[in-house]
């Protein structure tokens, strides 16, 4: 009995071998589900906010279950930040881009121009790309809020 | 005080409810708001866009502004928490 408090108090608040596994399991389908959500919102519900959720939940629920440093191990703090310039990049620069073209801003169809898949083809596909950056941006401003105002900024022990 | 605060908010209240009772009947097909645009909508999305999602296709093209500073609204919510909370590491 002494030998196993022991054990149990050597060892962090919350850790728990049954919930790390799981989780382990789980987040590469998590992963999985978002980009399914964010490249199938063409066709069912969904889209790139949703998807972008799911993709930061399972950063969240790697810091939930391990620790916040075993998070950032998967996903560098720099790397998360890249992500999210890039994704809100993505979108303003499609827009200036078409606007660049010649069409309206966020008029997809004048991306015709520049590979010519014709302009209502291109109307899907550039909801496509956007979508695609609402994801990135929004996955890694939910892992950076968690990781953020768990830890009060210090990127070190957290929940 | 507390009981001025009640009476006005109750009586705020009744008036709002009030209102809703010159509002259409749910899913009206002649409401102003179903004869607008979203007959243009539910007619042309799919020819114009070829995205089977009427939902996508409004969100991600004909209000893509509106989603662009959606996502620009989130954007400056991370970096506002970055800012504030986020310290520089010790070397």
């Amino acid at each position: 009995m002494k030998e196993v408090r022991a054990r149990a108090e050597g060892r962090k608040i919350g850790e728990s071998l049954i919930i790390q596994t799981a989780v382990r399991i789980l987040v590469p389908f998590i992963q999985i589900f978002g980009l399914y959500v964010i490249v199938h919102g063409h066709y069912s519900p969904g889209g790139g906010f949703q998807g972008g959720v799911i993709l930061g939940a399972s950063f969240v629920l790697l810091a939930l279950a391990y620790d916040l440093k075993f998070s950032l191990t998967h996903m560098s703090e720099r790397v998360n930040l890249i992500f999210g310039n890039c994704g809100a990049l993505i979108f303003v620069g499609t827009g200036v881009l078409t606007a660049l073209f010649g069409g309206l801003f966020l008029d997809y169809s004048a991306l015709d121009k520049l590979i010519p898949l014709g302009p209502i083809e291109w109307r899907s596909f550039g909801i496509f790309i956007v979508e695609v950056g609402v994801g990135l941006a929004v996955m890694s401003i939910m892992a950076s809020l968690f990781w953020d105002l768990s830890s009060d900024g210090e990127l070190d022990e957290g929940l | 005080m507390k009981a001025l605060a009640l009476v006005a908010s109750l009586v705020t209240g009744a008036i709002l409810l009030y209102g809703t009772m010159d509002f259409p009947a749910w899913g009206d097909p002649q409401s102003p708001a179903a004869t607008h645009l979203a007959t243009y909508f539910i007619e042309n999305a799919v020819e114009e866009t070829h995205v089977p999602n009427l939902v996508t296709a409004v969100l991600g093209d004909y209000r893509g502004y509106d989603t662009m500073f959606e996502t620009v609204v989130i954007y400056c919510a991370g970096l506002a928490v970055i800012s504030v909370l986020r310290r520089s590491r010790k070397p």
